[in-house]
């Protein structure tokens, strides 16, 4: 391999990618956080169990031949069952999956997405987004959600303009009394470090800064004041053999550039 | 019937007044469903069903979308652009579901029940732009979301093979078409094969539609080209590349070229076919075999 460090989108993977455990239930989109799993599959989680919104479990993803929607062979080779879509997002809600594994355009300090539209007017939107698809079941209904995403000050906004999957709503125990019967967002993952949320206020806090990150530069990138850790971490960087077996996975650089 | 004329004949009816950004609410099953695809065709179905189209290149009334791919053709293309266009100037309201919610809906309509409840979409703003109503649980005093049985007036499925009863079996995944089919007040299926009834007798239990839900079946060989067929042939992601690629050079225009060319010029699937070439057509079976052995 090359001696280049990770660009920002393979330090989400590998970060991402460090996120899962063995022997556990991943419900994960296309992109980034699928490559993450992949890449947790090949390392440290060779029994982790991949779940594909297509109506797809346990599949073994070709490297080279990486899936880029969730309905298509590529997503399914070697799967262990394909089951109707409806089915799929029900082993969700009977709370049999462990980990919901997503991205998202905007994000709020409670952690709830928005991935429908940019503007106060949902019906007139200045940006229309892809939407929904499964993310708001995923985020909905699996047992522990991590969110993959850039760090951005964009992106990372005091409000979203609509709640397309609901994190901690507006914190406390909102999110529980809106009917929501398990499930939390646990942690989000971004280009800049790692985050958790406060278990009273269902705020973001900082957990890790990845190596080179200051406090000063997470607080510029980020449009909320995000709680500060009880004991600040530095991840490990990435290692060459992690970037070596990622780039493996995705050779023409597809999601990884 | 050929499969030729079927082919060409358009089965999307022009939809009534849906542009209520307030979501159509449960409806009650048709009573009898059209006997056959012509009967809606020419015209009057005998009851209110909602209309759910996904995204037409001319002016769609409105659209209830809840996949992704449904936006776009995958990943790396973007959200599709024409869409953007549509509903960023207003003139379409896109109301969106979640894929379970979506799910849901047409499985109510398949059990015949007026709504699903689930926990799916609580706490989110899609339940405000949908309109989902919520009830608290007589059993649990939970609040449950209750999501509206959708029937669509027409269904238009490809499976693997079929009888020439309509008994239709699909392999790989089943995604939502078995739900849709019974949903469906009429359901308009192609299939890669029609085998003999002996033939599919012997494994019933792959038979995921029963013919008695099919109003019409055309055998279409590559029915679902450019698109996959699971198994027999992957999809062109170098065609849809290309196909993206006008759309950003040229905006709806190349949508109008694009339908010229491969929906409205060939004269009969066959001549379909022939615009992709057999070299092409068998490289994308080689590379689904790939993928399943």
């Amino acid at each position: 391999m090359t001696a280049e460090g990770p660009s920002p989108a393979e330090l989400l993977a590998v970060m991402g990618s460090r996120q899962l455990r063995d022997d556990t239930s991943v419900f994960a989109g296309v992109g980034i956080p699928l490559l993450a799993a992949v890449l947790a599959q090949h390392r440290h989680a060779p029994r982790l169990t991949m779940v594909i919104e297509g109506g797809i479990i346990g599949p073994r993803i070709e490297p080279g031949r990486l899936p880029i929607s969730t309905n298509e062979m590529r997503a399914a080779r070697r799967a262990t069952m394909l089951p109707a879509i409806t089915d799929t997002f029900l082993f969700a809600q009977r709370g049999f999956l462990d980990v919901g594994f997503i991205g998202g355009a905007q994000i709020d300090r409670y952690g709830n997405l928005n991935t429908s539209a940019i503007g106060t007017d949902y019906w007139r939107p200045a940006v229309r987004l892809p939407g929904s698809g499964g993310a708001n079941d995923i985020i909905s209904l699996c047992r522990e959600v991590v969110i993959l995403t850039f760090h951005e000050k964009r992106r990372f906004v005091e409000r979203v303009d609509f709640i397309t999957s609901p994190g901690n709503l507006r914190g406390g125990d909102t999110r529980r009394r809106s009917g929501l019967l398990f499930g939390r967002v646990a942690r989000v993952v971004t280009t800049l470090g790692i985050f958790g949320f406060d278990a009273e206020t269902g705020r973001m806090r900082l957990e890790a800064l990845h190596p080179g990150v200051t406090t000063e530069r997470i607080a510029e990138q980020t449009g909320f004041e995000v709680l500060p850790p009880e004991r600040l971490e530095v991840t490990e960087p990435p290692t060459a053999d992690e970037l070596a077996e990622l780039r493996a996975i995705d050779p023409e650089r597809r999601f990884i550039a | 019937m050929s499969g030729d004329t079927t082919m060409k004949i358009s089965v999307f009816v022009h939809p009534a007044a849906m542009m209520t950004p307030k979501p159509a609410l449960a409806t009650a099953a048709p009573a009898y469903p059209p006997i056959n695809a012509w009967e809606e065709l020419v015209g009057k179905p005998k009851h209110q069903v909602m209309r759910s189209q996904t995204i037409a290149p001319t002016r769609p009334e409105k659209i209830t979308a809840s996949v992704t791919a449904w936006m776009s053709i995958g990943l790396p293309w973007g959200v599709s652009k024409i869409m953007r266009e549509h509903v960023e100037s207003g003139a379409v309201p896109l109301e969106e579901w979640s894929h379970l919610a979506l799910g849901l809906r047409f499985r109510a309509a398949a059990m015949g029940v007026p709504f699903l409840p689930t926990l799916t979409m609580l706490g989110s703003d899609l339940m405000e732009i949908a309109g989902t109503k919520t009830m608290t649980c007589p059993y649990t005093g939970e609040t449950l979301a209750l999501v509206p049985a959708l029937y669509p007036d027409v269904a238009i499925l490809h499976v693997h093979r079929a009888d020439r009863f309509g008994n239709c079996q699909v392999d790989g995944y089943p995604h939502m078409d078995a739900d849709i089919a019974r949903a469906a007040a009429t359901v308009l299926v192609t299939t890669e094969e029609v085998v003999p009834e002996d033939d599919l007798r012997r494994l019933p239990d792959r038979t995921v539609i029963p013919g008695f839900v099919v109003d019409a079946l055309v055998p279409a060989p590559f029915g679902a080209y450019p698109h996959e067929c699971y198994g027999l042939y992957e999809a062109d992601f170098d065609h849809f590349g290309e196909y993206v690629a006008a759309i950003v050079a040229r905006g709806s225009r190349a949508v109008v070229e694009y339908l010229d060319r491969y929906v409205h010029g060939p004269a009969s699937f066959t001549d379909y076919l022939d615009l992709w070439g057999g070299e092409r057509l068998a490289r994308q079976a080689r590379l689904a075999r790939e993928l399943v052995s």
